[in-house]
């Protein structure tokens, strides 16, 4: 079966005062219908940008797509046009932002944001696109949706209105949904809440997911693959459990590391955690003919300063660009 | 066992409200409702729970940030909030806060070295020199670079940043340190590297942490005991292994099984439990058992009567019916 989303050598450019950077820098992946991939990364490293470059969302005038095909249904997003791209997004591909209280119009009602979108995509009626909408917050389980539907924003709490907002996203029943850290902002009850209904929706409706976060638990938990990004390029990409267990980038190795997990064998002791030392490069460094991870990495030789790593195939997919994939 | 340097018992912290009052009557919101805790000299005691739990106000109140309504916060065997003027100004020096956003809580305008010294000029006697020296030393010791001191917050990257709230909060030499949600703005890996330095420096300067967050592997980490609270109250208090392996209060339980983990055995044991619907209205709060609405096991009595924090084996305490 041909993929759903085929991304081939996408490369981004944004342009800064420093010059042009490339925050995207020779990505190529596929999703599959009905799968869940994750983008993992510090901030900073182009999760979002490649989020926003599929849905055709690029900074006007500073970003661009300077080359590369993404391929959606044997049709190249990049070639299509402003109309086409406003077809799509809703209809086929839809998305999740971060912070539910600002994406959210605070002016208009949750039912009349909700409607709309059924009224401009689907051509509904006021009063169908209304009950529709009824219907969704139903479905992503808002207590009492008759009553809610003409509540506004701000009488909601996080966990509600982000709830309203995959209604939203859901609306039209995309095959993708793009959800850009959906739970950063909401408590871990609510997180677990939300993830249960993504992936209930999942089910239900047989969409892909593309779930970016920088939390290693939720990939573990939702996602069947994963991207690991830095600095706007692929630094490793296969099977989460696969990656998880057997880590081939010193990238991805600390990423796992470096973060307290809950352990199921909890011991008196408590090592220190093991540092990521230094920050995620300046876009201005982006884009280099080397490894951009190496003024970080404690595997660092020569050859990594000198030239940029080429990808490592592993069983079952799993591609690492490291020079020194195999010795980890 | 080390002494007990902080003792807090039946603090409660109370705002005025606008609404639910009628007829000039006054209404009140406890965001904190007599709470009891102690923390042991160079340990790390955290409070855990979601947002609007109140966990920040404690902190607060314990710092003399938000004025108490009721209750005693006993540093050393001197109430913190009876403290007025020259004595309370002495008593600061004592408690120090790193703030949860590295971003706002730095004054843009000041040079570093003149913001680690801010605390110095406001709380002690020292002499310039000593002051000078005494910054020169913080710098080294949370890991900045002296020709740093000159440059303004905006020069440094959120980690640094943290890492100068860090030093501002050690100037006076406090006993206790509140570090409310210290990582939560930051970067994972940067993360790691500021946890790291929390540690080291505790071990280096026998420091006490009351430690704030609603990141359970991060609590996980850094604490010897943990208290959670819900709705202003204090549900469970435990030592670190004992809470996280056997959890008694049915909140507790729900929150450790919401965190998503890495670890495929753990995943495999813990069975998510959800808690359906939202806390309720802190205002209009239920008769009985604040958790009752949404806990998986309530019976008729927890709506009815408040069950008390009670004790059990190894300082375990939880405030349940049903345990």
């Amino acid at each position: 079966m041909a993929p759903l989303l085929q991304v081939e050598n996408l490369r981004i450019e944004l342009t800064t005062r420093d010059g042009v950077a490339p925050v995207i820098d020779d990505l190529s992946f596929t999703l599959n219908a009905g799968e869940t991939l994750s983008f993992v990364g510090e901030s900073g490293c182009g999760k979002s940008m490649t989020a926003l470059a599929l849905m055709g969302l690029l900074p006007e005038k500073i970003g661009r797509v300077a080359s590369g095909k993404i391929s959606f249904d044997n049709e190249d997003l990049t070639q299509a046009s402003p109309a086409r791209l406003r077809e799509i997004r809703g209809n086929d591909i839809s998305m999740i932002f971060q912070e539910p209280m600002t994406s959210l119009n605070p002016v208009f009602t949750i039912g009349e944001q909700i409607a709309e979108v059924l009224r401009a995509h689907q051509g509904l009626s006021r009063a169908a696109a209304w009950a529709k909408a009824v219907e969704l917050l139903d479905a992503v389980r808002i207590p009492n949706p008759k009553g809610r539907a003409s509540d506004y924003p701000f009488q909601m709490s996080g966990g509600q209105r982000q709830r309203a907002m995959i209604a939203m996203a859901l609306a039209c029943e995309p095959k993708i949904l793009i959800a850009d850290e959906p739970t950063t902002a909401l408590d871990v009850t609510v997180q677990a809440q939300i993830f249960d209904l993504l992936s209930d929706l999942r089910r239900q409706t047989g969409a892909a997911i593309i779930l970016i976060t920088h939390d290693m638990g939720a990939v573990a938990e939702m996602a069947e693959r994963m991207i690991v990004m830095y600095a706007g390029r692929k630094a490793e990409f296969g099977p989460v459990d696969q990656i998880i267990n057997h880590p081939r980038h010193p990238y991805t190795k600390g990423l796992i590391s470096c973060v307290p997990h809950i352990v199921s064998d909890m011991t008196e002791e408590r090592p220190d955690l093991v540092e990521v030392p230094g920050i995620v490069p300046s876009l201005k460094d982006f884009g280099q003919d080397r490894c951009l991870f190496a003024s970080r990495c404690t595997y660092v030789t020569d050859k990594c300063r000198a030239s940029r790593p080429e990808e490592r195939l592993f069983s079952d997919g799993q591609i690492a660009d490291c020079w020194h994939a195999e010795d980890l | 066992m080390s002494k007990t340097l902080l003792d807090v018992d039946g603090l409660t912290v109370r705002f005025e409200v606008k609404r639910g009052g009628g007829w000039g009557k006054k209404s009140y919101l406890y965001a904190v409702d007599d709470i009891s805790f102690e923390v042991k000299q160079g340990e790390t005691l955290s409070i855990v729970g979601e947002s609007g739990s109140g966990k920040t106000t404690a902190a607060l109140a314990v710092a003399r940030l938000v004025s108490a309504h009721s209750g005693t916060v006993m540093l050393d065997d001197d109430n913190v909030l009876e403290k007025q003027g020259e004595d309370l100004r002495q008593t600061r020096q004592k408690v120090q806060f790193i703030f949860q956003d590295p971003y706002s809580s730095l004054n843009p305008r000041k040079r570093a070295d003149s913001i680690v010294r801010e605390p110095l000029d406001n709380l002690s006697e020292k002499s310039e020199d000593e002051k000078t020296s005494i910054v020169a030393e913080l710098f080294e010791a949370v890991g900045l670079r002296p020709e740093q001191m000159k440059l303004f917050p905006h020069q440094f990257s959120g980690g640094q940043r943290q890492r100068i709230g860090i030093a501002r909060a050690l100037a006076t030499q406090p006993e206790l340190i509140i570090c409310d949600e210290p990582v939560s703005a930051l970067d994972v890996a940067v993360q790691a590297q500021i946890l790291n330095l929390l540690r080291k420096l505790q071990r280096d300067y026998n420091l006490t942490y009351l430690f704030i967050s609603h990141d359970l592997g991060v609590v996980q980490h850094m604490s010897d005991a943990i208290a959670v609270m819900y709705m202003g109250k204090i549900v469970e208090h435990a030592d670190r292994i004992n809470l996280f392996t056997s959890p008694r209060h049915p909140y507790t339980q729900a929150l450790l099984s919401a965190v998503p983990t890495v670890d495929r055995t753990q995943r495999a044991k813990q069975k998510r439990i959800l808690i359906p619907g939202d806390p309720p209205d802190p205002i209009n709060l239920p008769k009985g058992c604040r958790f009752a609405n949404r806990c998986p096991i309530a019976e008729a009595r927890c709506s009815q009567t408040e069950p008390e924090l009670k004790q059990f084996d190894q300082g375990h305490k939880v405030a349940c019916h049903l345990v």
